[in-house]
């Protein structure tokens, strides 16, 4: 709790931007997206879900972004973070603000946040962002995925996600390094462009010192059902 | 939430009762039902309109529209040249509105634009217009508020001449062409600046490249699409709001309830055609019958017959036709992106139809669409002079060779701006994406010329470049990148002449209307000009025209495609 509340007044520079930034948004009214990418269960009965939100113009906009998943009817493990957006070019923005990740078996970290995301040519979209935590610590994380229209509604969407640690953290069983890797195919069918049913494959390894000091398989593939949402 | 679904085929062509269908209504709506289909006649010098919500059922389903005098659309206004009228505008709303005479010459402080003629109308206040005819001509009039044209606000408005008529006909119809979402005009912004390709159920897919593959080889199929997903751009980009969600309307009427106009064989009939549609081009033609183009703009032309024209939002255009068979015409107008049509019917006797023909297959937006003048560059490289955002400047950079070679200003490198092209074109000529060689004689700029007299000859004091600029992928659109809300006005001196050079920078359409001054359009090849109020440009077009800035006042220069014009495309020209 105590972590949250440092959490929320750390937020307060990106914040006081966001509000000056309101002042020249002229008759142009702020708005939202919840986009709900991914909230799945696997064949071993976990869930996972991965969701972007954000509030804001076409200048400033708050960003929430999580991930994680729940295993045996309690958190295994999940992140979430909150970003000040700000357009950076045609195709990109920039992203500042800060992740905090739910300790579960080791403590909770919280890490300082700065990154891109947008659209690479060949409509690849790209997540791409580097932290600074406590104690020295740093990681990256590259989050990638394309949409291969099949028919108007059938989308293929193949998923690329790396994780990369500085230093060992073994408290939370992280090892420095590449320390975890996912890559998915989920096969959607938009019933509305709002609303997808999905079926998928998400094969989740984990590397190097990372995978030697988890009791886990290293590698492990997963069948998935799941919905993905937005309003 | 989810809504209850429908059937594409119903929700696009309409339901037959229009705004009759009152067993329909929920209990919330009732009241007044809203008149569609039928626009009563309104004549004199002293006209009273009230602009209220009321319920409306285009599609099946109940909706709340802003009417004119309750009806969609609002009451054909009949005036005369020379005399001075006086419209009582009354606000029923609980919000602000206006109307703005679209393509009128008057006082400033007349136009109807809030916030720069006026502070518009308030709820319950009744304001009065009053401005002498200066011209003659087939025009319309609609809401400057927000999003309430989109809603309802709109009509059509025709001045008789005190001269006689250069094209007389013996019969007259108003085919008023318009689009109508159920959805909240509000949440289609929100959901274009949310996914911008949310409304495009024509997206390149896997399928069609198969089919590519197999008819044209497959390296032609991927050279074609190798360059669209480079760019990050869709070369079915052609509407953003489309039928997914549009009822395209023929005097109010959807396609189900097929609007009909009566005639004798052998009458010259003139049909005084207005695109009065919030975002929607629409391809016009009348099978069986040939066009003689008579007036565009509500301005005389020297006549020019066709088989089609398109119609960009806001134009206004007079054909006369001459049906000379006892037998029924369907007048179909079809979406630029062919997701819809409007239809209506011209026949000897009500109750006669005609085919209604299939909508054309979409075709995507080709080189000329991105690049502009492909003759001007060497071939082989063309893409190497489309400059893309994010991309290595100078790797990328035309040689300095052809003077059509163009400037982009500083604030065009942003992120308001995806593209921006180096060779524009300039020929009038092009019908566009989807007409082009289509077997039918297509209506062009270059068809078009104002009777002698109408434009003068004057010299120009000086020339204002600007580039029409655009974020598909964000929505975001602007002028030379800079946002309507963030830029400064364009100032002219009153009484000089100044040329208007427009460069599209983008993959759409964009028809550009300058409130209460002429736009003379300049023909390429020294022809005689074309005086409009509302000017297309098509995609990595350049085109001039002439403004001569005779009356003072803040007038608002926008993009005539509402949504455009809500995100950005709006600039105020300045005259004093």
């Amino acid at each position: 709790m105590k972590r949250l509340i440092v959490m929320l007044i750390s937020l307060g520079l990106p914040m006081t931007a966001f509000a000056m930034g309101g002042m020249d948004m002229g008759h142009e009214p702020a708005i939202h997206l919840v986009r709900v990418e991914q909230l799945e269960v696997t064949q071993d009965n976990a869930q996972r879900w991965e969701l972007q939100a954000w509030y804001g113009n076409d200048a400033h906009k708050l960003w929430l972004r999580s991930e994680g998943e729940r295993r045996d009817g309690r958190l295994h493990e999940g992140d979430v973070e909150v970003l000040w957006n700000r357009p950076l070019s045609a195709f990109w923005s920039t992203q500042a603000g800060l992740r905090h990740d739910f300790g579960i078996e080791g403590p909770s970290r919280e890490w300082a946040a700065l990154g891109v995301q947008g659209l690479a040519p060949y409509w690849f979209e790209v997540e791409a962002t580097a932290y600074v935590g406590t104690a020295g610590r740093t990681a990256a994380r590259l989050r990638t995925h394309y949409d291969l229209r099949i028919t108007q509604r059938l989308v293929l969407q193949p998923e690329l996600e790396a994780n990369v640690y500085g230093r060992r953290d073994a408290e939370n069983g992280i090892g420095s390094g590449l320390s975890e890797g996912r890559m998915a195919i989920r096969l959607r069918y938009e019933i509305r462009r709002e609303l997808a049913p999905y079926l998928g494959i998400v094969h989740t390894r984990r590397f190097g010192d990372t995978a030697n000091m988890t009791n886990e398989d290293a590698g492990d593939t997963q069948l998935v059902a799941g919905l993905r949402f937005w309003f | 939430m989810l809504k209850t679904p429908y059937t594409r085929r119903r929700f696009v062509q309409g339901i037959a009762l229009g705004g009759t269908g009152l067993g329909l209504l929920r209990p919330g709506l009732a009241g007044a039902a809203t008149v569609t289909g039928y626009a009563p006649l309104l004549q004199g010098n002293d006209i009273q309109l009230t602009i209220a919500e009321t319920p409306v059922n285009l599609t099946g389903r109940p909706r709340l529209a802003t009417t004119v005098n309750g009806g969609i659309p609002g009451p054909l206004l009949r005036l005369r040249e020379g005399e001075t009228v006086t419209l009582r505008v009354s606000n029923q709303l609980r919000v602000s509105t206006s109307i703005h005479w679209h393509g009128l010459l008057l006082p400033a402080n007349m136009d109807g634009v809030p916030g720069l003629s006026f502070d518009g109308i308030a709820p319950g206040e009744t304001f009065t217009y009053r401005f002498p005819l200066r011209q003659a001509g087939t025009y319309w009039y609609h809401g400057h508020s927000r999003f309430q044209e989109q809603t309802g606000i709109y009509g059509a408005l025709i001045i008789d001449p005190i001269g006689h008529e250069p094209h007389p006909a013996d019969r007259e119809h108003v085919l008023l062409l318009s689009d109508w979402s159920d959805e909240d005009p509000e949440h289609i912004l929100r959901t274009l600046k949310r996914m911008s390709s949310y409304y495009n159920y024509n997206k390149p897919t896997l399928l069609d490249f198969l089919s590519d593959a197999r008819t044209r080889g497959l390296g032609e199929a991927i050279a074609l699409r190798r360059m669209w997903s480079q760019m990050r751009m869709s070369p079915t980009d052609l509407a953003d709001v489309s039928g997914h969600t549009y009822t395209y309307l023929l005097n109010g009427q959807s396609p189900a309830s097929n609007w009909t106009g009566l005639f004798r064989p052998g009458e010259r009939v003139r049909l005084r055609i207005i695109n009065g549609s919030a975002q929607s081009f629409f391809d016009v033609r009348i099978p069986g019958l040939a066009m003689t183009v008579v007036a565009m703009d509500g301005q005389p032309v020297e006549a020019v017959t066709v088989d089609e024209l398109r119609l960009a939002a806001a134009e206004t255009c007079d054909v006369i036709v001459t049906p000379s068979q006892d037998r029924a015409y369907t007048v179909f107008a079809q979406s630029l992106d062919r997701s819809g049509y409007a239809r209506g019917t011209l026949a000897p006797r009500p109750g006669m139809i005609a085919d209604v023909p299939a909508l054309d297959a979409p075709v995507w937006l080709d080189m000329r669409d991105m690049m502009g003048d492909m003759g001007s560059m060497p071939s082989g490289d063309a893409h190497a002079h489309h400059h893309m955002a994010g991309h290595d400047m100078s790797s990328m950079r035309m040689p300095d060779s052809t003077s059509t070679a163009v400037t982009h200003a500083a604030s065009e490198y942003g992120p308001n701006v995806d593209m921006r092209v180096d060779t524009p074109r300039e020929n009038l000529d092009d019908p566009g994406t989807g007409l082009r060689n289509n077997g039918r004689r297509v209506l062009t700029y270059a068809d078009l010329h104002s009777l002698p007299g109408i434009v003068s000859k004057d010299t120009l004091d000086r020339e204002i470049e600007l580039h029409l600029t655009g974020n598909m992928e964000r929505f975001v659109w602007s002028f030379n990148g800079i946002k309507g809300s963030d830029a400064e006005p364009i100032r002219l001196r009153l009484g000089e002449r100044v040329r208007f050079v427009l460069v599209n920078d983008t993959m759409m359409n964009h028809p550009i209307h300058l409130h209460g001054l002429w736009s003379d359009l300049e023909q390429p090849d020294g022809s005689p000009p074309l005086r409009k109020h509302t000017v297309n440009v098509q995609p990595a077009q350049r085109v001039r025209f002439v403004v001569h800035a005779d009356t003072p006042g803040r007038w608002a220069f926008h993009c005539h495609l509402l949504y455009h014009m809500e995100a950005g495309m709006f600039r105020e020209v300045v005259v004093s």
